[in-house]
């Protein structure tokens, strides 16, 4: 595959147009200014997966910048997916952020709406949502591929000077559970439409609905037109399956995976055991592209369930 | 024994005025401090008129109304359980005790009652006009005002 | 109309109790409406500050007085000047606007919100408002049912739903409608909801306050 044909150039697009099943995972920029958390979760998913999704603000919780942290897990050999949500930033804020980001080495930008600032550390926050992320996402197309901003100029320092446009690979997220359900399929189509080139889903653990939802996208099809990453948590603990359960808005978890973790000596491992079952099954599924692993603060965990799910090792594509 | 307090007693035309009239035939005692304003129904006591009572001068404020299910108007002294709650709460805001207005059921043909829950509340206050005398600059409700 | 609630007590006894003789201003419209700066209302806060002041010991009078309107000037009339002249200052009882209104008629007076001016919103059942417009500018609901997402979705999505909403719950707060669930519910009601596919552009906000304080002015009524 020439070069040219490429959006981006990422290493994340180059596996997936090149047909390869993608993996991807992520890492939660620390709560402080530390450089070595990062460096040592980097190092613990450095060769394990294609790209790693570098969360902005997750929760609504203040961390080290998304593109700060991705740059430093750069320097450490991975490929950060930068997340953006609408919830901090205007338009002006996120464009600026978007060249700074691509002028520093950044090729990947997911596109959120963002938990609300109720659930965060700063509850008394003032939110913005100048725009949503399909907007956000039309944005990112219309500066890489008409080099243009949100208000039509041209992305250049002058009229002489040539067009430096951020050449992005373009990401947003898909709720396969969330309501109303119908919506979830037609809510994917308007983020290919605006421009996405590819998505992570929530994580899934009901894996009948997930299967629906895929007829629904294959029946569309919306597979051939984006790369759908199936997302996976590995489960820790029968408190958490349930608190994932009844407390995560649009995450459901089938009873027999409650009851697995309930009778498992070893809750941990059965948590993984699942993960790793999930992820073959997913792999199955026709119109998934790639798996996205988030094992939240336990990146850790990531080389060994790609081990297992036999994901690895990963190919180098030029 | 200090002086007689101040009570207003809102009273229901169709029961606890009615009763305070059996009271007064049938020779009960009550005294003679508790001022009778006669409404329509207790439905008519607004928040205002409790307030402006206390404002003017009461010690304390009675709103006796039919027994539930009883209303003429139907559920003007379920209203009335209402406003006198807010009304609590409003006189804690204003660092009044919220002891002092009380909403009590008395059926037309409770005479006895009547003069019962009388004697009752005009004692009740007379203890919280004694205990304020003795500590003036307390107010009773601190505490519960925020 | 414009939906308030009174301020905690404390809060406006302490700047009452700056003053000597204060004047309760009431307003008739809104506020009335939503039982938070009426007659009645005043008429409450009024007794509320008599017995505040005589049980706390602070020399306070107050004067009580309810015009029609505080965002208007034709209601200031004689009355009330000669009332608002005769205090050391004025507690307004209207929203922000009847505040600031009043604020600017007399100069010479500080005056004193006594209310929290919320949203623009219906009355759902007599005692419950509830939010239905956040003043943006530039109307856009017939695109979504009737419902406005600007005002109703807790982040003013226009696309569709964030994640976070749940059995038609918002995930802020489980008494909250997902305006997004509404939205749905009703253009699959109307037989339009092909039409949610459309992809909404940026919002021009400079239509609402984010383009300066709005004024607008209709000519051929000027006098």
């Amino acid at each position: 595959m020439s070069v040219t044909t490429l959006k981006s150039g990422s290493m994340l697009e180059r596996v997936l147009v090149s047909g390869k099943f993608a993996v991807t995972s992520e890492l939660g920029p620390p709560k402080s200014a530390d450089v070595e958390t990062i460096k040592e979760k980097a190092a613990c998913l450095k060769g394990v997966c294609d790209a790693v999704n570098i969360t902005d603000n997750q929760t609504a919780i203040v961390r080290m910048s998304s593109i700060a942290a991705g740059v430093l897990a750069m320097r450490e050999g991975l490929e950060p997916v930068i997340q953006i949500t609408c919830r901090d930033r205007n338009r002006l804020a996120i464009q600026a952020d978007v060249l700074g980001a691509y002028a520093l080495g950044i090729r990947n930008i997911l596109c959120l709406s963002g938990d609300h600032q109720r659930f965060g550390n700063h509850p008394t926050s003032k939110n913005v949502f100048d725009m949503d992320s399909i907007q956000l996402v039309n944005v990112l197309k219309r500066m890489r591929d008409d080099k243009v901003f949100a208000c039509g100029d041209e992305i250049r320092n002058s009229k002489k000077a040539p067009l430096v446009a951020p050449e992005i690979f373009i990401g947003a997220a898909a709720n396969p559970f969330g309501d109303p359900f119908p919506f979830c399929v037609t809510r994917l189509g308007k983020k290919m439409r605006a421009g996405a080139d590819f998505v992570q889903t929530q994580c899934i653990y009901d894996m009948d609905r997930f299967r629906r939802w895929m007829e629904m996208v294959r029946d569309r099809g919306l597979h051939e037109q984006i790369y759908i990453l199936a997302g996976v948590t590995p489960l820790k603990s029968l408190r958490m399956a349930e608190h994932m359960r009844d407390n995560v808005a649009g995450l459901s978890v089938p009873d027999h995976l409650i009851e697995r973790m309930k009778s498992a000596a070893d809750p941990k491992e059965e948590g993984e055991k699942i993960a790793v079952e999930q992820m073959q099954e997913l792999r199955d599924i026709p119109g998934v592209a790639g798996i996205h692993i988030m094992a939240i603060e336990a990146e850790k965990s990531v080389a060994g369930l790609a081990e297992k799910a036999g994901l690895l090792p990963r190919p180098i594509v030029d | 024994m200090s002086e007689d307090p101040n009570i207003i007693a809102f009273c229901c035309h169709y029961c606890a005025f009615t009763a305070a009239d059996l009271a007064g035939t049938m020779r009960q005692q009550y005294p003679v401090n508790v001022r009778i304003v006669r409404l329509p129904c207790t439905g008519r006591a607004e928040i205002n008129m409790v307030l402006q009572a206390f404002v003017d001068g009461a010690d304390g404020v009675l709103v006796a109304g039919c027994e539930p299910g009883s209303c003429h108007f139907i559920q003007g002294n379920l209203r009335a359980v209402k406003r006198v709650g807010q009304t609590k709460k409003l006189l804690i805001e204003a660092g009044i005790d919220p002891e002092r207005v009380e909403m009590r059921h008395i059926a037309a043909s409770q005479g006895p009652l009547f003069a019962q829950v009388s004697r009752e509340f005009t004692e009740k206050i007379r203890q919280l006009n004694e205990e304020k005398r003795m500590a003036p600059t307390v107010a009773v409700a601190q505490g519960e005002t925020t | 109309m414009i939906v308030a609630e009174r301020k905690p007590f404390d809060e406006i006894f302490a700047n009452a109790g700056k003053h000597h003789k204060v004047l309760l201003l009431g307003c008739g419209t809104c506020v009335t409406v939503c039982m938070a700066g009426g007659q009645k209302e005043t008429g409450v806060l009024a007794s509320q500050l008599r017995l505040a002041s005589r049980e706390k010991g602070v020399d306070l009078e107050v004067t009580e007085h309810t015009i029609t309107r505080q965002c208007d000037a034709e209601f200031f009339d004689d009355t009330t000047s000669r009332l608002v002249e005769e205090s050391d200052a004025v507690i307004s009882m209207g929203c922000g606007v009847g505040v600031q209104f009043c604020s600017d008629r007399y100069p010479n007076k500080t005056v004193y919100p006594a209310l929290n001016t919320e949203f623009f919103g219906a009355t759902l059942e007599q005692g419950v408002w509830t939010e239905r417009c956040a003043g943006c500018g530039q109307c856009i609901v017939d695109k979504f049912g009737g419902i406005c997402p600007v005002a109703r979705c807790s982040k003013s999505l226009l696309n569709g739903p964030c994640g976070g909403s749940a059995d038609g719950r918002c995930e802020i707060n489980p008494d909250v409608d997902c305006a997004w669930q509404k939205i749905y519910d009703h253009m699959e009601t109307l037989g339009r909801v092909d039409e949610l596919e459309e992809i909404q552009p940026l919002k021009d906000w400079s239509h609402n306050r984010d383009g300066g304080p709005r004024t607008v002015r209709k000519e051929d009524v000027r006098l």
